[in-house]
């Protein structure tokens, strides 16, 4: 089955501006600015646009943040504005459950984005059982790919494939991920996968590969690539949605998107209402290079700045430990664990 | 009763059944006289037989065929099983602990509200997360009002199993559910992450409490403190990792402060790894409710001979 049009477009760009870019904006989004981002997205041709609190459905709490905003009035007024494109949801099985999906699936989203760690793919299988009982169309995630070979993430691909997915992702969610890191993921996934599933890529420009990696997906095999207007996302941001829609057009891939739109959306819709625009500094360099979920970031901020501890010195231990997506507390004991190092130091120092 | 103890049996012959065996041949009120499987080959029916516990993998037909049954049972198979089996405990006057996610007897948590349980028929365990965390949200709660309970429960993948793996909403939907009815939050939500790191990491739980930011907050901690000796008598491994962090009200949190608590949970390494705390603490409270029940059932017991 066809959930897109394959024959107009040789990749298909989706958009998570409204899904990752919530951890940039710390899951503050207006419904305005999600009626105006989908208008934008929608008329310029875009056919997937993900709406959904950072962690996905469900993650407004304590440890991820709390939504300015109930993500059901904010997924209900962007089926509201999509004419032609379909809204996708996130889930992290052990977050959000099936009858969240439901509620998401009444309100009108088409498709949901499940995803699990790496190496976890079998906790996703009732959920893509659910989505698929309820019509919609099916993505799995396989977040911080950089942490499994690409022999192994083939075979959790597998797993979800099995379990009803349509399309799987290598996700590098800590951005860290360098040209052939990526293409040979990709390449590994294809191979297993065949026709039986499709094969995406969302990137994070933490050491600023995002666009290349993705060019180098798409001639892998990857037929689904993630951006964000602006970039805005978790960490450094994910792969801007107007260059790679600038840059697909460039190599003479066709998108289906209208590249311009895509920047005006970019200057003139998404720039005004944004309070930071994600930049590569100390922190998000870290998080690429160490390994650690980008979405980790803001919340190394506030903790290095209620401890007083340096933030990157908390995502290099986030690193270390290999911390997962969701273990969002783990940051405020690292920075406890590291205020108590440095107090009976200072004490001793003469 | 036997010598004295009241006579238990434990249905499944896994992991945890196995584990549970260990922890309750250090009991001074149950004498675990009959382990039933379904599997011939089972490892934990021969380690039992070892022990010298009677054993058999014709499960619960067997059981209750025995001419003595057992006053306890404790079901370590899976939630169908529990409830195919816990009418014809019932029938047979057999008092149920289920470690199984089937729910159908009253949550219990050993430092909570087993006292209110003991002539229940069945009692649930809720859910690893649950018997990790509730203390800590019961300990908030019977200083001040919590509206809200929220927990992070990071378990090592390698201790993962494969019913949690298929049913994962389950956790979700039931310690968030024990949160609010065992705990005493109005609301409950709960978060369980997987992580395959190795060496595998022990358990860790966060759990966060809105309070009201006038609340007495020496009282809090001081409360939890005790909360948290109160569990190490059954599972000394359970630990703070850091002083209960307390945080004034910021936008989004309703005009609520929070407090957060970090533990670690290491297992006993009965038979389980030391790094499961989220099944040992499953056994060390099954183990402790049995002791609590048995003590009762021996009470009753006593009373009728006098």
């Amino acid at each position: 089955m066809s959930m897109w049009d394959e024959v107009e477009r040789d990749v298909r760009i989706v958009d998570t501006t409204l899904r990752d870019g919530s951890h940039a904006m710390a899951h503050q989004f207006t419904e305005q600015h999600v009626r105006d981002t989908v208008r934008a997205l929608d008329t310029s041709g875009v056919s997937l646009i993900e709406v959904t609190h950072g962690d996905g459905l469900g993650g407004s709490t304590f440890n991820y943040g709390f939504s300015l905003v109930d993500e059901k009035q904010l997924i209900s007024a962007a089926v509201d504005e999509a004419s032609s494109a379909t809204i996708a949801v996130l889930l992290l099985p052990g977050l959000g459950t099936v009858t969240d999906l439901r509620a998401a699936a009444d309100l009108g989203a088409g498709a949901v984005r499940i995803a699990t760690h790496c190496t976890e793919a079998d906790v996703s299988i009732q959920h893509f059982q659910a989505a698929r009982d309820l019509g919609l169309e099916t993505v799995g995630f396989l977040m911080l790919s950089h942490m499994s070979s690409p022999e192994d993430l083939a075979k959790q691909a597998r797993i979800m494939a099995d379990a009803g997915c349509q399309c799987v992702y290598v996700v590098d969610s800590a951005g860290a991920l360098v040209l052939e890191d990526a293409s040979d993921r990709v390449a590994a996934l294809v191979d297993e996968l065949g026709s039986d599933a499709q094969v995406g890529y969302h990137g994070h420009q933490n050491l600023s590969f995002g666009v290349a990696n993705s060019v180098l997906c798409y001639r892998a095999g990857a037929r689904q690539i993630d951006g964000s207007l602006v970039a805005l996302g978790a960490g450094a941001g994910n792969s801007p949605t107007e260059v790679l829609a600038a840059t697909f057009d460039r190599i003479g891939a066709r998108t289906g998107v209208d590249k311009d739109g895509l920047m005006d959306a970019a200057e003139n819709v998404v720039k005004p209402f944004i309070t930071r625009l994600p930049v590569m500094d100390r922190s998000s360099i870290v998080q690429g290079y160490a390994g650690v979920y980008s979405s980790f970031l803001l919340h190394a901020e506030r903790a290095a700045e209620r401890y007083g501890v340096p933030a990157h010195e908390i995502l290099y231990r986030c690193g270390e430990r290999r911390y997962v997506g969701g273990q969002e507390d783990m940051i405020i004991d690292i920075a406890l664990e590291i205020r108590a190092e440095r107090e009976p130091a200072g004490a001793a120092t003469p | 009763m036997h010598d004295g103890k009241a006579v238990a049996a434990i249905v499944g012959s896994g992991n945890i059944g196995t584990d549970l065996l260990a922890k309750l041949r250090r009991s001074a009120n149950v004498e675990v006289r009959y382990m039933v499987g379904v599997d011939p080959g089972s490892e934990g029916l021969t380690r039992a037989a070892e022990l010298g516990v009677r054993t058999s993998a014709e499960g619960v037909d067997w059981l209750l065929s025995q001419p003595d049954v057992p006053d306890l049972v404790f079901e370590a198979t899976s939630a169908k099983a529990h409830a195919a089996n816990a009418p014809r405990y019932a029938d047979a006057g057999i008092q149920a602990v289920d470690l199984t996610p089937a729910a159908l007897g009253p949550f219990t948590c050993p430092v909570v509200n087993i006292s209110d349980q003991l002539d229940s028929p069945n009692v649930n365990m809720i859910t690893c997360g649950g018997q990790a965390t509730i203390p800590i949200v019961h300990a908030v709660s019977r200083v001040t009002p919590v509206p809200y309970a929220e927990i992070v429960a990071s378990v090592s993948s390698r201790s993962a199993g494969p019913g949690t793996r298929a049913n994962i909403d389950e956790f979700t939907e039931t310690t968030a559910h024990g949160i609010e009815t065992v705990g005493g939050a109005d609301n409950g939500k709960a978060i369980i992450i997987i992580n395959p790191v190795e060496p595998p990491m022990i358990m860790r739980d966060t759990v966060f409490c809105a309070i009201d930011p006038a609340a007495d907050r020496d009282a809090i901690t001081d409360s939890i403190q005790r909360m948290v000796r109160d569990v190490q008598d059954y599972v000394p491994g359970y630990t703070l990792k850091a002083e209960p962090q307390y945080d004034d009200p910021r936008p989004g949190w309703g005009d609520r402060a929070r407090v957060a608590v970090f533990l670690e949970v290491a297992g006993n390494g009965d038979y389980l790894p030391t790094y499961a705390g989220n099944l040992d603490i499953m056994t060390a409270a099954a183990s402790q409710v049995g002791e609590q029940l048995a003590s009762k059932i021996i009470e009753r017991d006593t009373a009728v001979r006098v």
